[in-house]
C-alpha cells in the first residue's frame, strides 16, 4: 500500500519554512468541534470534514480546527466552540452544513458572532 | 451510529480523553474465515477491575456533565447483532484495550464507513497525540504511523491544514486499493 511519500511531506515543509507557522497562539481564529458520543453519533464529523474542505480550499492557514469531549447537552448536539483571537469564545448548537458554512464565513473569518446560532448564555448547565 | 469508522471514533475519543499519548487501531478482515476484527489500544490512565466490571453498562460514566455512558456499550451491541462481541482489558497506570469481533459477511454487521474522515478528524483534533493504525486484508496491509510523519514533517505541526489534507488523502486511496484487493 502506497505510504505517505517523504516527498509531499518535505514539499509541505519547505513551503511552510519562511511562513508563518500555525502554533497556539498564532491563529486568527480556532474551531472546537465537541466529539462525544452524542456529537458523533449526530454528525459532528462531518462539520469536521466539511471545515476541513472549506479551508484546504481557500487555502487558509491560520485557522485551527480540533476537537475536545463531549459539550454535555446531548440534545444540541453536534455542538462547536468558536473562539476568534482577542474575543471570548461561542458555542453554537445543532449546527449543521449551511449553519457551519454562515458561522465560518461571519465570524471565523468576519470576527462577527452569529447570534441565533449560538447557545443562550446560562444555558451550559440545563442537561438534556 | 452508522457505521463501524464512527464507533471507532467514538471509542478512540475515550482513550485521548484518558489521557493517552498513542491511539493504536487494527482493522482486521479476513474474509475466507469470515471475521472482521477492530482493535484500540491506548496508553491512557486505563479502568480498575471494579470499574471495568461495570463498563458496558449504559448507566455507567466517570463524566459529571452527563448521567449515561454510551459509547462501549452501543458499540458493544453492534458487535452482538453481527455474530460477535465487545471485550474490554484495562490496566491502571497502563492502557486499555478494545477488542471487537464480527461476522464479516453477517448481513446486520454495520458497514466499515469513512475511515479516512475519522483518522483525519483524530490527528487534525489532538496533534499532540500519536496514532497508529493498521488495516488488514486478506493477507494485504496499509499502515499509517503518525510518529514517521511528525519526524519527517520537524516543525511544521501534524494539524496543519495541508497536512491533514495530505493524510485524508492518502488513507482515502490507500483503503480504496486495498479494498480492490
Ligand atoms: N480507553 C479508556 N480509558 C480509560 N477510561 C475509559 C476508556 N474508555 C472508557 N472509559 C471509562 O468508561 C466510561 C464509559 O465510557 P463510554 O461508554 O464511552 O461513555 P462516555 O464516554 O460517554 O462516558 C467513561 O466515562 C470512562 O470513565
Ligand atoms: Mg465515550
Amino acid at each position: 500500500m502506497p505510504k505517505i511519500s517523504i516527498e509531499d511531506l518535505k514539499k509541505i515543509k519547505e513551503r511552510e519554512r519562511g511562513r508563518m507557522i500555525l502554533r497556539e497562539g498564532e491563529y486568527r481564529a480556532k474551531i472546537t468541534v465537541h466529539m462525544g458520543t452524542c456529537g458523533i453519533a449526530a454528525g459532528a464529523r462531518e462539520v469536521m470534514t466539511l471545515f476541513r474542505d472549506v479551508i484546504g480550499q481557500r487555502d487558509i492557514d491560520d485557522v485551527i480546527l480540533t476537537n475536545s469531549g463531549c459539550a454535555g447537552l446531548c440534545a444540541k448536539e453536534p455542538m462547536i466552540t468558536v473562539e476568534v483571537k482577542g474575543q471570548s469564545p461561542v458555542k453554537y448548537i445543532l449546527v449543521d452544513r449551511e449553519k457551519a458554512m454562515r458561522i465560518f464565513e461571519d465570524h471565523v473569518l468576519g470576527g462577527k458572532p452569529v447570534e441565533e446560532y449560538a447557545l443562550a448564555k446560562g444555558s451550559e448547565t440545563a442537561a438534556t | 451510529m452508522q457505521d463501524l469508522s464512527l464507533h471507532i471514533l467514538d471509542v478512540a475519543e475515550n482513550g485521548i480523553q484518558a489521557g493517552a499519548s498513542l491511539i493504536r487501531i487494527e482493522v482486521d478482515e479476513d474474509t475466507r474465515a469470515d471475521i472482521l476484527e477492530i482493535t484500540l489500544e491506548d496508553n491512557g490512565r486505563g479502568m480498575d477491575s471494579e470499574f471495568l466490571a461495570k463498563v458496558l453498562d449504559p448507566f455507567v460514566t466517570t463524566r459529571t456533565t452527563r448521567k449515561v455512558g454510551l459509547g462501549l456499550s452501543l458499540f458493544q451491541q453492534a458487535a452482538r447483532e453481527a455474530d460477535g462481541d465487545l471485550t474490554i482489558a484495562s490496566t491502571p497506570g497502563v492502557g486499555t484495550t478494545v477488542h471487537v469481533t464480527m461476522r464479516h459477511s453477517h448481513i446486520d454487521r454495520k458497514p466499515m464507513g469513512d475511515m479516512a474522515d475519522t483518522l483525519t478528524a483524530l490527528i487534525e483534533g489532538n496533534p499532540d497525540v500519536d496514532l497508529v493504525y493498521v488495516h488488514r486484508k486478506d493477507g494485504s496491509e496499509y499502515v499509517l504511523d503518525t510518529r514517521e510523519l511528525r519526524a519527517e514533517l520537524e516543525d511544521v505541526p501534524l494539524n496543519h491544514p495541508s497536512v491533514a489534507r495530505l493524510i485524508h488523502d492518502n488513507v482515502e486511496s490507500s483503503l480504496k486499493e486495498l479494498m480492490r484487493g
